[in-house]
């Protein structure tokens, strides 16, 4: 049967195909290219809203035997409300962007770069094998790190971008770790076939299970923001509030939660699981709340609200009862819709006014009245005041921590603080810039439709779907559930639960609340107190590894690649000492048979002396004439040695050259300045420690070699065949010229070359900036 | 003769080494040069000496009568006589050309492209 999972790539490939068509450079600004983009999220949308139910489905479209891993994608409850909220807020996304981009350069680029990352999460939420949902994962962090760097041209969004890279990067390679382990207990990497319980028992039990399981929560929790990796997220605000909304409020950091949540029923019901999410998922959610209420930047204030909200999702998913299930199901959606509704509202009013800072914002109420509208139903929403979906919410959290055995004071009290601040923080954004007299912005008009119509669109579903829960009840939130916990749940969403404990939680809640709202007013010096408590933790680890690794680099580079020929040298010649030395040490007899030897007569003696005077001289001279012109002699006895020893045709070649090599010197450096005299230091003895060294091993390689028979085989042949092939009787000469012709042809080109390096720097006539005087 | 061949190969390689570690430009060429001299040796050397027996066929014969001096090493020696020279005569023009726009031949002030 064809499936509607299987149709899933031709999707993909339109979507892959859309960001080619992007990214290549258009002429116009806000071309009909850019415009048609949203089309492809909504279509998207519709596919996964009308194709699928909530029942799962999987599709295997690639494998290989020899492969443990497979292309395979599989839809479900939890999938299908992931892949809903990613094209539809992303839809909307795409046309919000479409308006607040509008006349700005490079609006295509950043379509593209939305749609790379919309098609990264969409493979996350969908893939079935691990493997593939890893590299999927990585693409969300890559095109998100471009989005984060959107405005390339400043420095803080670079470091920003670095540093979200750098962290959730670091947590997807733990998380792969993770995975591989994972994998191999299971025995299998596709995850709907872990879900049997004797897989499941296999798992648990195996004595890897808790490395295993740390690592995927470590993969979780950076991408997730959690505390104490929540860091990156308040600075990832750098992006355009496009991105923001789109990444940071539905998408990118419930990447993190959808994984829990799609390992909940397999690893979910284990002590370190419980004890972990709820200690990280408690201690963030507080943290940010509290955090976020003394900020004045609006996005700040969301980027820490989103991180609190985070935290509440980990904590539920921690807790595992039907309750916690349903409470979190609910929350993903609910949190989507008023926290984009939110960051669009930030956005518009940034546009708009030039501010997100709400001490200078003050009485918007009147030039942008629907604005003004989605920022109460957002609050509305986020506060959980009836009959918005965010009570519904709200609801269900108390409800899961007061049934919770044991801890249940603890989870209660957490949970309603943290909601009180996240009340208060609601209003700050989307009330406190409405009200008050109009001080500023005296020209405000309501902006062009696409900028506050997606947002009404969320606000408005959010009450929307408060007033009638059974619109999402048993489409939506119900599958999820089931994903979640792995079996048939039973949820029924309703408003009205009569007069309990949680209705006056729910009470308690929105009045402290309130009364948090009208006593805190955000400002510099609240903002220098809270700052000072996100200077420590990972933030500062990973700033000193990144230090760390520069310092490194810097120290090595210095000492390696010092630009001093004497460093490089003697580091070179050291290793050949040590490499050969050790070689020849090992190697060598030392033993010398006397008989092989020629005898030493006194002329040679004699010979070899003034060399070795030569040489000295060579070495010692204070005068560069005398340098060079014992360097001289040194050829002319190696030209005596020659003759010696039946090499007429070296004897001549060594004294030409050795001629014209002095006379060149003499001629073209009488000019330059006396040696530098340098008193004896330290420096001489190494240098002539190592060169005595590299001598000694030539001298006893070259002994070493003479104890054993040469091989004259082709000496031979040329011997043989000088003259018969050749015609030739100068036996040197014929190979030159005639046996190796073309190797002495090539050595005339290296000479020409050389040559008219010669002659065209002493042609060269320099610019008049190029001189030094 | 041998032995003392091998000591001045040695020699003309330390020698050589030396001045390649040397701040000066005119000793880091002078100690190529040795450098050169000393590898040639050694090549020389290890293809075995004799004495009075050149690799050339004598005048009516058409091949060698009596032991000769390998003609393999010696063909070798001579092409690497002539290409150092080309890297020698480059090197030395390079040297004068370069003290003519920084004024000076110390190697260790030539490390940076920047005017000192």
């Amino acid at each position: 049967m064809d499936s509607a999972v299987e149709k899933l790539p031709i999707l993909f490939l339109c979507i892959l195909l859309y960001i080619i068509v992007l990214a290549i450079p258009s002429v116009r600004k806000n071309g009909l290219r850019s415009k048609l983009s949203p089309l492809i999220p909504i279509g998207a949308f519709l596919f996964f809203l009308l194709g699928f139910d909530g029942n799962k489905q999987t599709a295997v479209l690639w494998s290989h035997d020899l492969l443990p891993t497979q292309l395979s994608f599989t839809i479900d409850g939890l999938g299908r409300l992931f892949a809903l909220l990613i094209t539809g807020i992303g839809s909307l996304i795409f046309i919000y962007a479409n308006g607040y981009m509008k006349g700005a350069k490079y609006t295509q680029r950043l379509q593209s770069f939305l749609l790379l990352f919309m098609l990264a999460m969409l493979g996350v939420v969908l893939s079935d094998d691990l493997i593939m949902l890893f590299i999927f994962w990585e693409l969300t962090s890559v095109s998100s790190f471009f989005l984060i760097g959107f405005k390339n041209e400043d420095e803080a969004s670079r470091k920003s971008a670095l540093q979200a890279i750098s962290i959730t990067g670091l947590g997807g390679l733990v998380m792969l770790g993770g995975f591989i382990i994972l994998g191999e207990i299971a025995g299998t990497y596709a995850i709907s076939e872990m879900h049997n319980p004797e897989t499941i028992a296999t798992i648990t039990s195996h004595a890897w299970f808790t490395p295993m399981l740390i690592f995927i929560l470590l993969g979780a929790f950076t991408k997730s923001a959690q505390f104490p990796f929540h860091f990156w997220l308040p600075g990832a605000m750098k992006a355009p509030t496009p991105v923001s909304a789109y990444l940071h409020s539905a998408t990118m950091v419930k990447a993190g939660v959808y994984l829990l949540a799609r390992f909940s029923p397999i690893l979910g019901d284990t002590p370190v699981w419980t004890i972990a999410l709820i200690s990280f998922g408690g201690v963030t959610m507080i943290y940010a709340a509290f955090q976020a209420l003394f900020r004045t930047d609006m996005k700040s204030i969301l980027a820490y609200t989103t991180v609190s909200a985070l935290g509440i999702m980990v904590f539920l998913l921690g807790m595992q009862s039907s309750d916690a299930i349903a409470a979190v199901s609910l929350f993903i959606l609910v949190h989507a819709l008023y926290k984009a509704a939110f960051f669009m509202l930030a956005g518009t009013i940034d546009h708009e006014t030039g501010t997100r800072d709400i001490s200078k914002l003050s009485g918007l109420k009147t030039a942008m009245m629907p604005l003004f509208v989605i920022g109460i139903l957002a609050a509305w929403s986020n506060g959980g005041v009836p009959p918005s979906v965010g009570f519904l919410g709200k609801d269900l959290i108390y409800e899961s921590t007061l049934a919770y055995p044991g801890l249940n004071y603890l989870l209660t009290g957490v949970s309603v603080g943290t909601n009180i601040m996240l009340f208060a923080a609601g209003l700050l954004v989307g009330w406190m810039p409405f009200r008050g007299k109009k001080i500023s912005h005296k020209n405000l008009q309501l902006p062009a439709p696409s900028l506050w119509v997606p947002a009404a669109v969320l606000a408005v579903l959010g009450m929307l779907f408060g007033l009638f829960p059974s619109l999402i009840n048993d489409s939506l939130i119900n599958p999820v559930a089931n994903s979640i916990s792995g079996q048939p749940e039973d949820i029924h969403l309703k408003l009205w639960h009569g007069l309990n404990t949680v209705l006056y939680l729910s009470l308690l809640t929105m009045g402290l609340g309130f009364l948090t709202y009208l006593v805190i007013r955000p400002g510099a010096g609240m903002l220098g107190f809270i700052e000072s408590a996100e200077r420590f933790g990972p933030r500062r680890i990973l700033h000193g590894i990144s230090h760390g690794f520069i310092g490194l680099s810097d120290w090595i580079t210095k000492i390696l690649q010092n630009g001093k020929l004497r460093i490089y040298l003697l580091v070179i010649l050291g290793f050949l000492v040590l490499i050969l030395g050790y070689v020849v040490l090992a190697e060598t007899t030392f033993t010398i048979d006397i008989d092989m030897l020629t005898n030493i007569t006194i002329y040679e003696v004699i010979i070899v002396g003034i060399l070795f005077i030569s040489v000295f001289l060579t070495l010692f001279s204070g005068s560069r004439l005398a340098a060079v012109a014992a360097m001289g002699v040194v050829g002319y006895t190696l030209c005596i040695i020659f003759v010696f020893y039946s090499a007429p045709d070296l004897a001549m070649t060594q004294f030409t050259i050795d001629t014209l090599t002095v006379i060149l010197f003499v001629l073209v450096l009488y000019r330059l300045p006396r040696f530098i005299r340098l008193d004896f230091s330290p420096r001489h003895i190494l240098d002539g420690l190592v060169a005595i060294a590299v001598g000694a091993l030539m001298t006893i390689i070259s002994l070493e070699v003479l104890q054993r028979m040469p091989e004259r085989e082709i000496s031979d042949y040329y011997a043989l065949n000088a003259y018969v092939l050749a015609k030739g009787k100068n036996v040197v000469n014929v190979i030159l010229v005639d046996f190796r012709g073309a190797d002495t042809m090539i050595e005339i080109v290296v000479l020409s070359i050389a040559a008219i390096g010669v002659y065209s720097l002493l042609k060269l006539r320099l610019r008049k900036n190029e001189k030094m005087e | 003769m041998e032995i003392l061949l091998a000591i001045t190969i040695g020699l003309l390689y330390a020698a050589g080494i030396f001045l390649i570690l040397r701040r000066s430009m005119v000793r880091l060429i002078i100690g190529l040069i040795l450098l050169g001299n000393g590898a040639n040796l050694l090549i020389f050397l290890l293809g075995r000496i004799s004495k009075g027996k050149p690799p050339i066929i004598p005048e009516d014969s058409k091949v060698f009568l009596d032991a000769y001096a390998d003609p393999i090493p010696q063909a070798l020696i001579l092409t690497a006589i002539v290409i150092s020279f080309g890297l020698q005569a480059y090197a030395i023009i390079l040297v004068k050309r370069a003290y003519r726009v920084v004024k000076t031949d110390d190697i260790e002030e030539m490390i940076t492209t920047d005017e000192i």
